[in-house]
């Protein structure tokens, strides 16, 4: 018996150890978001993982911090893998910021989890490029709702070695028999089907399509259709990035939709085989986020300050290259540490932009103005992606 | 049993073999966290502590380490309270719907977690109660009570009701009989259970993703998050080596507890 | 041994105690009220909910903007399970690759543990079971990544070494569940063979029966409760995953993709599909009450 005590009290030991450890870390400012500054404000962030770094995955990755010393407000900070994750929890009323993609942020405007934005109050707010200010993903009817974050196009990718010839036209990843069956690519989530949509618009002029998040019920599902044809060809769907480049790295895909930021991952890979990402000749779906603030934010004066410093030339010159992606700051072209980077991620350039087709929440009433029939909303987008994934 | 000695061997032989699948891809994990490429590509190359230092500065792994604790901890302190209570009346008297409350106890590890997890969270939600340690203390204990059920009501299906009679004849009363004689016994049946809920816990995701707070990462979520960030693989390769060979004291001292001739009954 | 010395907390607690003792029945209830109230309120409440949830259904509200949530009860949902083809399909997919787990875990399960549990000698016992339970620590994302590591078609250790992988895909998302469920099946059925009591097997041999007739007409119906158990561990575990298939399983989706998905958009399709597998276990746990199984999980 006197053993097991014995036992018991080394355990007891390293547990109590363990724990003092940890709990001198976390009364560190910096993990545990609970001290340093002067004031007493609170700030709950919803962020896409990479925009909102507080230390916690790399020291010397972190632009949270700074800003809780500088504005007085404990911030604490929450991450969404999809857009869809981020519309549910945006809607609990727990956050006072979102950083919202173009498929979530007119879903919480329409659910009335957004509130308008005083543009008066962010002070960056001129500084920011004009192509994404009120746009149709962060305003309705001439209200601002979104503050525009970043940007980044979904380019075709492929294996410059395994390709051949080089595509030119997004129907190289929507064959039937693709000579490429289990190394394609696509993105996994229910907004893909824009990508199939926008492609149909330009080879099925019959259908219709003006606006690939603005579908009815024959130019929804001959989209559907031919991702179902897609499918067989389709090795892995991806939503973390790095999965998609250790696939590109590797040889085990070689063609699909991709990311500028996974490209150059790619590509700095001395391992890696040739690649060479484009914009088709039917143009490409994109992405531009947008921090909103909530309408049942009790904290709506960090979550001004929040804004003011993730749009702050120095900050958006950090977000954007640690999570690879154009700024919505032009002046943080200045303070990139690689000095191209604007250029690489086509920041200032107006005329790659004018060729993207940027994510909407699509909505049972048509974007593109038709009134006289019923549009897919995007829980149908949703229940169209289990049918293409499931079957 | 008889068995043949080609029989032992070829068990033997089997039971390596088992091993050794079962260890390959821990082995290969503790490898890589001394590679010097970042990422899993196969052969490993290169041999480096760089990681391991690197790692030990690194708060987010320590903090996210700590949550884990922290809420394997108290949920498992829950379960045993509430496991051994549900022990006791469950083993001690027939009553109308016993078997159902028995069948209510183990659902919780019986269905899946993405289950209990929305279940929990829609749960929480109807009542207005927001996701945060607590929720997350709850929902972690309400899988464990099953566990830490199940072996006390095994040992206590073993104990010789003489023994609390003969405690009686002696004078004490329910709480003496408790504290000095059935509890002792059960000690160790409770230490496995503990430990087994406790593991639970620890590597327990799906329903974490659902029912923990803002911001408080415990170490699968910590994990779950640096899988899709770059450069963080070495990192997670460090801190899952050490986990698994930290985790030896534990298990180890809960087979020295539990398997003790002397002490079991 | 130092008793209470106050006299009055005495006579209080000696009181309480000979109430208790004369009156079985509240003693009963006091001590199930705590458990009993925990379970009842928080899980079989919440599971209610979540069934209730299922009755409801999300409507496009006039705006045509945004979806509302309906909550007159109907049977939309299951209507839908039911009728659409890939709902079916993922769901016996699902079920296809939990009993394919769960087979190929008992398969490899039942000899290691019989080994552990009757023919290693105390010693090598002691350290069999530390090495089977030490795994459950690696971190399941972590084996996870690591099976990817060594899958991977594009020169994974499989490719490199045998020139062959079986790559991202369903198979591979069964191999690695078998892997990860594995300590789950071997820990209740090791127990089993503990307790089995050694004049059992010598009685059999002893009435002539080889070593293998034993094994089938003795051991096995003994240790069918532990066998149970575990299977109810590794078919559950099964049942319920999801994030292996966007490790291993290529474009492979189980019915816990699909409630992932939709629980965010459509909440109360997702509950409903949800209702399968709470079907499903609820029918195999009063299906196997029976056999004892549940006391040993």
């Amino acid at each position: 018996m006197k053993r097991i005590v014995k036992l018991i009290a080394v355990f007891a030991t390293l547990v109590v150890v363990l724990i003092a450890c940890g709990s001198s870390s976390s009364s560190s400012p910096k993990s545990s978001g609970t001290s340093s500054g002067s004031g007493s404000g609170k700030l709950s962030i919803l962020a896409w993982p990479g925009y909102a770094e507080n230390g916690s995955t790399s020291k010397d990755t972190d632009w949270v911090t700074p800003f809780e010393k500088q504005s007085g407000c404990n911030t604490t900070v929450k991450t969404f893998g999809t857009s869809d994750e981020a519309f549910q929890l945006f809607n609990t009323g727990q956050y006072d910021v979102v950083s919202a993609s173009g498929d979530s942020s007119l879903r919480s405007v329409a659910n009335g989890d957004a509130a308008v934005i005083d543009t008066a109050k962010v002070t960056t707010y001129a500084d920011l490029a004009d192509f994404l200010k009120a746009k149709a993903w962060n305003s309705v009817d001439g209200k601002i709702y979104g503050v525009p974050h970043g940007w980044g196009a979904n380019l075709l990718m492929y294996n410059e070695t395994a390709v051949t010839p080089a595509p030119t036209s997004w129907g190289a990843v929507f064959e039937a028999n693709s000579p490429y069956k289990g190394k394609v690519t696509a993105y996994d989530s229910p907004i893909y089907i824009a990508d199939a949509a926008l492609y149909l618009s330009k080879t099925k002029a019959d259908l219709g399509i003006t606006n690939p998040y603005s579908l009815d019920e024959e130019q929804f599902s001959a989209a559907v259709e031919l991702l179902k044809q897609q499918k067989p060809n389709i090795g892995e769907y991806w939503s973390d990035y790095l999965k998609e480049q250790e696939g590109f790295t590797k040889g085990s895909l070689v063609l699909g939709t991709t990311w500028q930021v996974i490209t150059n991952g790619v590509k700095a890979d001395t391992a890696s085989p040739p690649v060479n990402a484009i914009i088709p000749s039917e143009g490409s779906t994109a992405w531009s986020d947008s921090w909103m603030v909530s309408t049942k934010s009790k904290n709506v004066d960090c979550a001004y300050k929040w804004i003011n410093w993730i749009t702050s030339p120095s900050v958006q010159a950090q977000v954007a290259e640690y999570f690879g992606e154009a700024p919505a700051n032009l002046k943080a072209c200045t303070e990139t540490s690689d000095k191209d980077f604007c250029t690489t991620y086509h920041a200032e350039d107006k005329a790659f932009y004018d060729q993207l087709a940027f994510w909407t929440t699509p909505t049972a009433k048509c974007l593109d103005g038709r009134s006289d029939v019923t549009c897919k909303a995007y829980k149908d987008w949703t229940a169209a992606w289990d049918e293409i994934k499931g079957s | 049993m008889y068995l043949s000695s080609s029989a032992r061997w070829a068990l033997r032989a089997f039971t390596a073999l088992v091993l050794i699948v079962l260890y390959a891809p821990i082995v290969y994990v503790a490898r890589l966290s001394v590679n010097t490429a970042r990422n899993y590509a196969w052969p490993p190359r290169g041999f480096t502590f760089e990681w391991w230092q690197k790692a030990f500065h690194e708060t987010g792994p320590r903090e996210a380490l700590l949550h884990s604790v922290q809420t394997g901890l108290t949920a498992t302190a829950i379960a045993l309270v509430l496991g051994t209570l549900a022990a006791f009346a469950l083993t001690r008297a027939k009553f109308f719907g016993r078997n159902a409350v028995s069948l209510f106890i183990v659902l919780p590890i019986a269905l899946p977690g993405i289950v209990t997890g929305i279940a929990l969270l829609s749960g929480f939600e109807r009542v207005g109660i927001t996701v945060s340690f607590s929720t997350l203390v709850v929902a972690h204990a309400t899988f464990c009570v099953v566990i830490v059920y199940n072996n006390a009501a095994a040992r206590l299906r073993r104990l010789s009701p003489n023994l609390r009679e003969a405690s009686a004849d002696l004078g004490a009363e329910g709480w003496q009989t408790f504290r000095l004689v059935t509890f002792p016994l059960m000690r160790t049946a409770l230490v496995a259970g503990g430990l087994l809920a406790f593991a639970l816990s620890f590597d327990e995701i799906i329903v974490t993703t659902f029912t923990a707070g803002i911001g408080y990462k415990t170490l699968p979520l910590w994990f779950a998050d640096n899988f899709s960030r770059p450069n963080a693989i070495p990192t997670v390769n460090v801190v899952a080596t050490f986990v698994v060979l930290a985790s030896v004291i534990p298990v180890w001292l809960a087979q020295r507890l539990t398997d003790r001739p002397g002490s079991a009954v | 041994m130092t008793e209470p010395s106050a006299p009055q907390v005495h006579g209080v607690r000696r009181r309480v105690a000979r109430f208790f003792a004369r009156h079985p029945r509240a003693a009963l209830g006091a001590q199930l009220s705590a458990p009993g109230g925990w379970l009842l309120i928080i899980y079989i409440g919440s599971l209610a909910a979540l069934i209730l949830t299922s009755l409801f259904r999300l409507v496009d509200d006039p705006t045509g903007l945004v979806t509302k949530l309906d909550t007159s009860i109907g049977f939309g949902n299951f209507d839908r399970v039911i009728s659409q083809p890939v709902y079916r399909a993922v769901a016996l997919r699902t079920l296809g690759a939990a009993a394919t787990v769960t087979v190929i875990d008992a398969v490899i399960a039942l000899p290691l543990a019989f080994y552990m549990g009757k023919v290693a000698s105390q010693r090598a016992r002691r350290m069999l079971v530390v090495a089977v339970t030490l795994p459950l620590w690696a971190g399941y994302l972590v084996k996870g990544y690591a099976w990817r590591a060594l899958l991977d078609p594009g020169g994974g250790a499989f490719q490199e070494v045998f020139g062959h992988s079986l790559g991202f895909g369903y198979a591979s998302s069964i191999v690695v569940l078998a892997y990860l469920w594995f300590p789950f099946m071997v820990i209740p059925l090791y127990a089993g063979f503990d307790r089995l009591p050694d004049s059992l097997l010598e009685a059999s041999t002893d009435l002539g029966a080889k070593a293998g007739r034993t094994f089938v007409s003795v051991v096995v119906p003994q240790i069918v409760p532990s066998l149970v158990a575990g299977s109810i561990f590794t078919f559950s575990l099964t049942l319920g995953d999801f994030y292996m298939n966007r490790i291993v399983g290529g474009t492979t989706e189980f019915i816990g993709n699909i409630v992932y998905r939709q629980f965010s958009v459509d909440l109360p399709f997702a509950a409903a599909y949800a209702v399968i597998p709470i079907v499903i276990m609820v029918g195999l746990l009063l299906a196997v009450r029976r056999t004892g199984a549940l006391d040993e999980l």
